[in-house]
């Protein structure tokens, strides 16, 4: 489905990603870890188009996608802050993301999923983190694309929200999606991910699945699988 | 970029600030208008309050709203839409926004004033065209500046530094150069210097509408017959739309290569 | 034998209307009014019926009235002068005279007058001409009612509408005086009167005082010419409820003063002049109750301009208001009324209670540096000027008005 080749990028003198090579495939829940600042995000948004590599190439279906953003239509993401146009109300935003995409969506359902129909009419300045992170949701997973990106989903969300989250993720990759995320939650990916791309100053230190990670380090814990590597990676 | 343009608009127009700034305008309004009494001066006394605040707001606006968009501005690229139509949607959201107070700010006052049926309408119209050029114009450096520095402490301190630099420096250096070459004649390099800077430029254009006792003398009508006839009127129009194309060309530029 | 019969016949008729009226026309006695003049004797009246005259040079030689009517045009067989005065107690009433060539040489004019008294001109029309109305050595004569339009393109090639030189007594009232040199000229003419007359687009001064003394003009309206009024090396001459419009131009003022002494500038208005009063040499000199309304300058105060008196006026919406150069303690600005002056009365007398300097520090780079106008109401200037207002340096720190009016002055405009 997408197929990163080559890619390098540098912010000034500080080089982000090193020379990347990845397939990403449908029907799959990814995770992207790595410590920060180790180009998870610049990694992310040049899969999106938001941040342009100086080498290499990233194929959406085997096209490239420089300058393009039709193959956005194909794409659903979840940005890492949810921060909004301060005086739009919920349903406004809503709108006009639809507005935006011109595709079918379900934000009535997914309003009623997370319980949001009484914030609808509240401009968006006026909502707690964890309600705008919610919209936020909302926002991502309304529209029924083949791949799905996710920053940070879980930040700010309460426990019932996150194991709604979570069922809604198993029934996206039920659908056969590509479903990509970051996080520091442990937990979480063990949970829920069925490959781990580990990034590390900008190279990929590990592509596997949890499974393979833990049995490679001799650790029980994926916690102090990850630990590990960190530490082998600077010993 | 409709779509953006719309729902910036909408954003903005409820912003507290855009009430402010309506508030701000109604109020400086009215109370020229009262302390004037005649129609004639409180529209050269506007002038000022124009040429020195339109680009202040404008600048500051600009770098705020640029600033606190930043997030939402990332959602929107990683939709399905061109990028030249966000920015532009946005900026356009911004400067029409602002345009909007101050034409209802300054309009209404001067309506109830009686300005539609007096001889000072086409006056009128002159400072409210300066003033929405000069939005227009400001909104756009600011937009820019905020784009381009991440930082906002860099880009309000850019921001301001221009705006001080056009309504203030600029004009120091053109005296300097003035009296500089005070044995030479130096009214064409006054011309092309006040050409360059559309605060100055737009000054002098409401200046030759409706204050022509400001303008005298050999030299005010150097000036007159180069700013008064179609040609230098046409000549200052094309200076404004530079000022105002030329930064959309360079941000339309700069947006293609940008990393958020 | 037909000249004969004419000279019979001309004898008739002059000695049948001694006292009486000559009528010229198409069908009356007289075809033209050289003719006329010829027979008529001291006294006499001839009407002029309306009709195109072409006369040779018209000379009167005794008193008579040459009255039109329904003003008939009369014209010059070389486009030179049309008539010559040289008697006194001479009218000419309701005549259309027109079309006097340009001259190096000679002043040619539609009237001229030498050495006589007790002239009257009224009610004329005079078009097209070099010098319109002529009076030189002339005393105790009226100029009234006459609407007098030159074409002049420069003033090298241009005479005056009225002209007086070395006159006494001339009361020149009601007249239009348009596009020549000078609309007015008087040279060396004392105790004389202009009055309510309109004077507009002449090239050079609406009107000009060279060498007169003891004399007033008021009630006339100066518009659109060169300069409103030029008073040049004259002394006691009364300005009195004038109207200064539009004198706009690179050069231009509604009132230039030069070498001028003991004279009285009051309740006119000076509206829209490039520089509204220029005074050099000018002393002793008391300028009060005047509105200057949007002038580009209203004073400029040169030379040694000495004991003048500025008091009472209304500076309303000029873009300068005063400036000066040279030495100018002797003169006194008290009690003005000052638009840009933003003091405050806390006692109530109606006067500001600090002093209001007029002078500002940007006049004074502009004087200098003309191009510096460009400038004009942009915020650098007022902080130029606002920072020398704090802390004179480099305006003249004794040149103030002590007792700044709060509110316009009120007096009677006529």
């Amino acid at each position: 489905m997408i197929r990163i080749e080559n890619l390098s990028k540098a912010y000034h003198k500080n080089q982000v990603l090193k020379d990347v090579n990845i397939k990403l495939d449908s029907n799959k829940i990814i995770a992207i870890l790595g410590p920060n600042g180790s180009g998870k995000t610049t990694l992310i948004k040049s899969i999106l188009g938001l941040v342009i590599a100086q080498e290499g190439d990233v194929k959406f279906n085997d096209q490239s996608i420089v300058g393009e953003w039709e193959y956005r239509k194909q794409i659903s993401y979840l940005p890492q802050i949810a921060r909004f146009p301060e005086n739009l109300k919920v349903l406004e935003l809503i709108a006009l993301v639809k507005d935006i995409r011109q595709q079918e969506a379900r934000d009535n359902e997914l309003i009623q999923y997370f319980g949001l129909e009484n914030e609808l009419k509240k401009p968006l300045r006026n909502l707690s983190g964890g309600t705008r992170q919610k919209v936020n949701m909302v926002l991502a997973f309304m529209f029924d694309s083949p791949v799905i990106i996710l920053d940070e989903p879980t930040v700010g969300l309460d426990p019932v929200a996150i194991s709604r989250f979570k069922e809604l993720l198993e029934r996206e990759k039920a659908k056969g999606k590509l479903i990509i995320f970051t996080t520091h939650i442990m937990s979480l990916v063990q949970e829920i991910s069925d490959e781990i791309i580990f990034l590390l100053e900008g190279d990929i230190y590990f592509q596997g699945s949890v499974q393979d990670l833990i049995n490679q380090n001799g650790s029980t814990k994926l916690e102090s699988a990850i630990t590990n590597l960190i530490e082998n990676s600077h010993a | 970029m409709l779509k953006i343009f719309k729902y910036s608009l909408f954003d903005l127009i409820r912003s507290n600030w855009s009430i402010a700034y309506l508030a701000f305008y109604l109020m400086v309004s009215s109370s020229i208008i009262y302390m004037n009494g005649d129609i004639t001066k409180s529209i050269i006394s506007m002038m000022n309050v124009i040429l020195l605040l339109i680009p202040l707001v404008a600048t500051v606006f600009g770098a705020i709203y640029m600033y606190n968009s930043r997030e939402f501005t990332e959602l929107l690229l990683s939709q399905p839409i061109k990028r030249k139509s966000i920015f532009l949607g946005q900026y356009f959201g911004l400067a029409v926004s602002l345009s909007l107070s101050f034409i209802l700010g300054v309009g209404l006052p001067f309506i109830i004033r009686g300005i539609i049926t007096s001889p000072e309408l086409s006056n009128f119209l002159v400072l409210i065209g300066v003033g929405l050029i000069l939005n227009f114009i400001f909104s756009l450096l600011s937009f820019m500046v905020a784009l381009r520095f991440e930082n906002r402490i860099k880009g309000f301190g850019l921001s301001l530094f221009i705006w001080l630099f056009m309504s203030i420096i600029y004009d120091g250096i053109l005296l300097l150069i003035l009296i500089w070459f005070e044995s030479y004649p130096t009214e064409n390099l006054a011309i092309t210097l006040t050409l360059m800077n559309p605060i100055d430029l737009g000054r002098v254009l409401i200046m030759l509408f409706l204050d022509t006792s400001a303008l005298m003398g050999y030299t005010g009508a150097v000036f007159y017959n180069f700013f008064g006839v179609w040609q230098g009127i046409l000549l200052s129009i094309a200076a404004l739309s530079v000022w105002l194309l030329f930064p959309i060309y360079i941000l339309l530029r700069y947006i293609k290569k940008k990393d958020f | 034998m037909q000249r004969l019969l004419l000279i019979l016949f001309s004898l008739f008729i002059a000695y049948s209307t001694i006292g009486s009226e000559l009528r010229v026309g198409k069908n009356q006695v007289f075809h033209s009014i050289e003719m006329a003049l010829k027979m008529s004797q001291s006294g006499d009246t001839i009407f002029v019926e309306k009709g195109i005259y072409i006369e040779p040079n018209l000379l009167i030689q005794h008193p008579i009235s040459l009255i039109g009517i329904n003003y008939p045009t009369i014209e010059n067989n070389k486009q030179q002068e049309i008539i010559t005065v040289e008697s006194d107690s001479v009218s000419i009433i309701g005549l259309h005279l027109q079309n006097i060539k340009v001259s190096y040489i000679n002043d040619y004019a539609a009237i001229k007058v030498n050495r006589q008294k007790h002239c009257v001109f009224e009610n004329n029309r005079l078009e097209n001409t070099f010098f319109g109305i002529f009076l030189k050595h002339s005393k105790d004569c009226i100029i009234r009612n006459n609407y007098i339009k030159g074409n002049a393109k420069n003033e090298m090639s241009s005479g005056n509408a009225v002209h007086l030189w070395y006159c006494k007594n001339i009361l020149v009232e009601k007249n239009q005086a348009r596009n020549h040199r000078d609309g007015i000229y008087l040279e060396f003419v004392d105790n004389s009167i202009v009055k309510n007359n309109i004077v507009a687009d002449n090239i050079r001064y609406g009107l000009h005082f060279m060498f007169s003394d003891h004399d007033e003009y008021r009630g006339n309206t100066f518009r659109s010419n060169g300069a409103g009024v030029a008073v040049m090396f004259s002394k006691y001459i009364k300005m009195q409820n004038n109207h200064f419009e539009f004198n706009w131009g690179s050069a231009s003022y509604g009132l230039l003063l030069k070498d001028i002494t003991d004279s009285e500038i009051t309740n006119n208005i000076f509206k829209q002049n490039t520089i509204a009063i220029y005074m050099e040499g000018a002393n002793r000199v008391d300028i009060h109750k005047n509105e200057f309304n949007s002038n580009g300058w209203a004073m400029k105060i040169y030379g040694s301009s000495m004991y003048n008196k500025i008091n009472q006026n209304n500076f309303l919406n000029n873009s300068f208001e005063l400036g000066v150069s040279g030495k100018s303690e002797s003169n006194n600005f008290d009690g003005n009324y000052w638009s840009s002056h933003t003091g405050y009365d806390l006692n109530k007398d109606g006067t500001a209670d600090i002093p209001y300097r007029p002078v500002k520090l940007f006049s004074r780079i502009i004087s200098r540096i003309p191009s510096t106008s460009i400038l004009m109401r942009s915020l650098l200037i007022d902080i130029i000027d606002f920072a020398e207002k704090v802390n004179p340096v480099l305006t003249p720190d004794n040149l103030k008005d002590h007792r700044p009016s709060m509110k316009i002055i009120d007096y009677d405009k006529n």
